[in-house]
C-alpha cells in the first residue's frame, strides 16, 4: 500500500468512529455503563431504608441461595428463592418449547405459500411481533380470567359450571409468554425454512423416505440455525419476563425479573437485587454466546 | 391442479396448527377490541355498541397528561435516537473494516441483548444518584435512557438501505465537483431518507411500548400510557383501559403499514 493510501485507510477509519461516537456516548450514560454500578452494587452493604452503605459485603451474593435465620444464627438454603428461579427457568424451556411446537408448523406454513402471499402471512406475524406486550398480555388476560370469553363460553356450552381458575397460575403465565413470544420463534424459523431446498424432499420421498422420517432426518437438521436462534429469542427474554409473570401471576406466581424489582422497589435489600441481576445477565449472556458459536460454526461448514 | 395431488412441501397437520396459530394470535386482539365499544359495565357480558369508554378515556385528566408525555418522550427519543444511529449507521458501513468496529456493533445492539429488567435496575441506581446530585427530576432520564435503546432499532433500517444503496451516485457527484457535503446533502441523503425514516418509526413505536425501564426510571406523576394502564391493574379492570389499548395497537398498526411500505423492496 501506498502512504497516500495508507493515509485514506486511517482517515476513514478515524471518520468511522467520529460518527458513531454520539451514539455510543449516549449508550454508554443510559444503557452499557450504568451495569457496572450494578456489579459494584452487589457487593456493598444493603440499607434497611433503600439504597446503600458503602462498605464491602458479599451478603447480596449469598442471599442468592441462602438467608440467615436470626433464631439459629445460622445460612439455611433460601427455598423461597429456589422456588422463583426453578419456575423462571421450567416457565421459560416450557415456552420455548410450546412455541416451537406451534412455532415451526406455523413459519413451515408461511414459506411454502405462493411467493405473493408470503409477504401478507409475514405481516400478519409482524403486527403482534410489534404491538405493545403490555397490550397482548391484557389481551390474553381478557380471553383467560375467570369472567373472560373462554370462561364465558365453556359456561355457555355447558362444559364447566363454575369458570376454571387460569389467572394468576403458572399456566397462565406460560401461555401469556407462549403468545406473546410466538413470533419471536416463528420469524428466524421461517428465515431458514425460506431458504430451504425443496427438491431435498423430493429426494427423500423417492428413495422411500416416509414423511415423518423425512422431518427427522432431512428437515429438521437442515433448519437447525432457524431452531437455535428462535429458541433463543423466546428463551432470553422469557428468563427476563417482567410485565407478562406481573399481570398473569398476580404476584403470586414471581419470576425472576419481579423478584429482582421487589428487591428494589419494596424489598429494599439492593444488593440482592443488584446480585440476581447481574446473575440474570451472566446466563442471558452465555446463552447468546452459545447461539454465537453454533450460528458461526454452521456459516463455516456451509462453506466447506 | 388434482384434489389428490401429492404436494411435495405439504406435512401432515401443518396447516392447520398454522392457520389455528393465527387465529390464535388474532382472537385476544379482536376480543381486546370489540370490548372496547361495549356499552356494558362489566367486562363479561355484551351490552351493544358504545363509546362510552373512548369518552371516559378522553375525560381522564390523568390518561390526557400521560398520552401527552408518551408521545413527547417517544417523538423526542425517536428524533434523538435516529439522527445518532444514521451518523453511526455512515460510519460503519461503505468503508473498509477498521479497528474497533466490532464493539461498535456490539454497543449498538446491546439493549436488544440485556434483559429490560437489569437496564431498568442499573438506570434506576445511575439515574437515582445523579437526581440527588443535581436535584433535576425532569422528563430528561426517561428520554435519555428511551434514546438509548431505541438507537438499535433506528440503525439497523438505515443500515441495510445504506448497504443496498449504489456508491456510483455519489462517485459520480464527486467526479461534477460537488464537495462532500453537497454530495451528502443533496445525494446520500434524500437516497437514504426512507431507510431515515423507517427507522425513525421503529424508534417511536418501541418507545411509545415500553413498560419496564420507564417504571423503573420514571419519577413520582411522570407516568406514560403504559405504565399508566399497568398502575390501572391494582384496581378493578376497566373497559378504559381495553379503549387506551385500541388506540395505542392503531397508532401502531399505522405506523408499522407505513414503514413496510417504506421498506419494500421495488421489484
Amino acid at each position: 500500500m501506498s502512504p497516500a493510501e495508507q493515509n485514506a485507510v486511517r482517515q476513514s477509519a478515524r471518520n468511522g468512529w467520529l460518527l458513531s461516537v454520539p451514539a455510543l456516548v449516549v449508550l454508554a450514560l443510559a444503557a452499557s455503563g450504568p451495569l457496572l454500578i450494578v456489579v459494584y452494587y452487589s457487593f456493598l452493604t444493603a440499607n434497611d431504608t433503600g439504597g446503600v452503605i458503602r462498605q464491602f459485603s458479599l451478603e447480596g451474593w449469598r442471599g442468592i441461595f441462602l438467608t440467615y435465620d436470626i433464631f439459629d444464627e445460622e445460612y439455611r438454603l433460601a427455598d423461597a428463592h429456589l422456588t422463583i428461579f426453578w419456575r423462571s427457568v421450567w416457565l421459560s424451556l416450557t415456552t420455548t418449547l410450546v412455541t416451537f411446537a406451534v412455532g415451526f408448523p406455523t413459519a413451515w406454513f408461511i414459506a411454502t405459500r405462493p411467493a405473493q402471499q408470503r409477504a401478507m402471512w409475514l405481516f400478519l406475524i409482524t403486527i403482534p411481533f410489534w404491538t405493545n406486550l403490555l397490550i397482548r398480555t391484557f389481551a390474553i388476560n381478557e380471553v383467560i380470567r375467570n369472567e373472560g370469553i373462554l370462561n364465558t363460553a365453556l359456561i355457555w356450552l355447558g362444559v364447566i359450571d363454575r369458570p376454571l381458575q387460569i389467572v394468576y397460575t403458572e399456566t397462565a403465565v406460560l401461555i401469556g409468554m407462549a403468545y406473546v413470544y410466538l413470533p419471536l420463534m416463528v420469524l428466524p424459523l421461517y428465515a431458514t425454512i425460506e431458504r430451504f431446498d425443496m427438491r431435498l424432499l423430493e429426494a427423500s420421498y423417492d428413495l422411500y423416505a416416509s414423511r415423518w422420517r423425512t422431518l427427522r432426518r432431512v428437515i429438521l437438521p437442515i433448519v437447525k440455525p432457524g431452531i437455535i436462534a428462535g429458541s433463543i429469542l423466546v428463551f432470553v427474554p422469557s428468563l427476563g419476563a417482567y410485565v407478562t409473570p406481573r399481570v398473569l401471576g398476580g404476584g403470586k406466581k414471581m419470576m425472576i425479573g419481579n423478584f429482582i424489582e421487589l428487591q428494589f422497589l419494596q424489598g429494599k435489600n439492593w444488593p440482592l437485587g443488584a446480585a440476581l441481576s447481574v446473575t440474570l445477565l451472566i446466563i442471558v449472556m452465555g446463552a447468546l454466546l452459545i447461539y454465537v458459536r453454533v450460528a458461526n460454526r454452521d456459516r463455516s461448514s456451509d462453506h466447506g | 391442479m388434482a384434489e389428490r395431488s401429492f404436494e411435495i412441501s405439504r406435512l401432515p397437520g401443518f396447516a392447520t396448527i398454522a392457520i389455528a396459530a393465527f387465529a390464535l394470535l388474532y382472537l385476544p386482539i379482536f376480543t381486546l377490541v370489540i370490548y372496547s365499544f361495549n356499552a356494558s359495565n362489566s367486562v363479561a357480558v355484551w351490552g351493544g355498541f358504545s363509546l362510552h369508554w373512548y369518552a371516559d378515556a378522553w375525560a381522564n385528566q390523568a390518561v390526557k397528561d400521560a398520552t401527552v408525555r408518551s408521545l413527547v418522550i417517544g417523538a423526542s427519543a425517536a428524533v434523538l435516537a435516529t439522527t445518532l444511529a444514521t451518523l453511526a449507521a455512515l460510519g460503519t458501513t461503505r468503508r473498509k473494516a477498521f479497528k474497533g468496529q466490532t464493539f461498535i456493533y456490539v454497543m449498538i445492539n446491546q439493549p436488544l441483548m440485556v434483559p429490560e429488567v437489569v437496564t431498568a435496575v442499573a438506570l434506576l441506581i445511575f439515574f437515582g444518584i445523579i437526581k440527588v446530585a443535581t436535584g433535576y427530576q425532569g422528563l430528561g432520564y426517561l428520554i435519555a435512557a428511551h434514546t438509548a435503546f431505541c438507537i438499535p432499532f433506528a440503525y439497523l433500517p438505515i443500515r441495510a438501505r445504506l448497504e443496498s444503496m449504489d456508491l456510483a451516485l455519489e462517485t459520480a457527484a464527486a467526479d461534477l465537483y460537488a464537495s462532500p457535503w453537497q454530495t451528502f446533502r443533496r445525494v446520500t441523503l434524500p437516497l437514504l431518507a426512507p431507510g431515515i425514516m423507517a427507522g425513525a418509526m421503529l424508534a417511536f413505536v418501541i418507545s411509545l411500548d415500553d413498560v419496564v425501564i420507564t417504571e423503573f426510571v420514571k419519577s413520582g406523576g411522570q407516568d406514560t400510557l403504559p405504565t399508566y394502564m399497568l398502575g390501572q391493574l391494582r384496581r378493578a379492570f376497566t373497559p378504559e383501559v381495553n379503549a387506551i389499548s385500541t388506540m395505542l395497537l392503531g397508532v401502531t398498526v399505522v405506523l408499522l403499514t407505513a414503514f413496510f411500505l417504506l421498506t419494500r423492496k421495488k421489484d
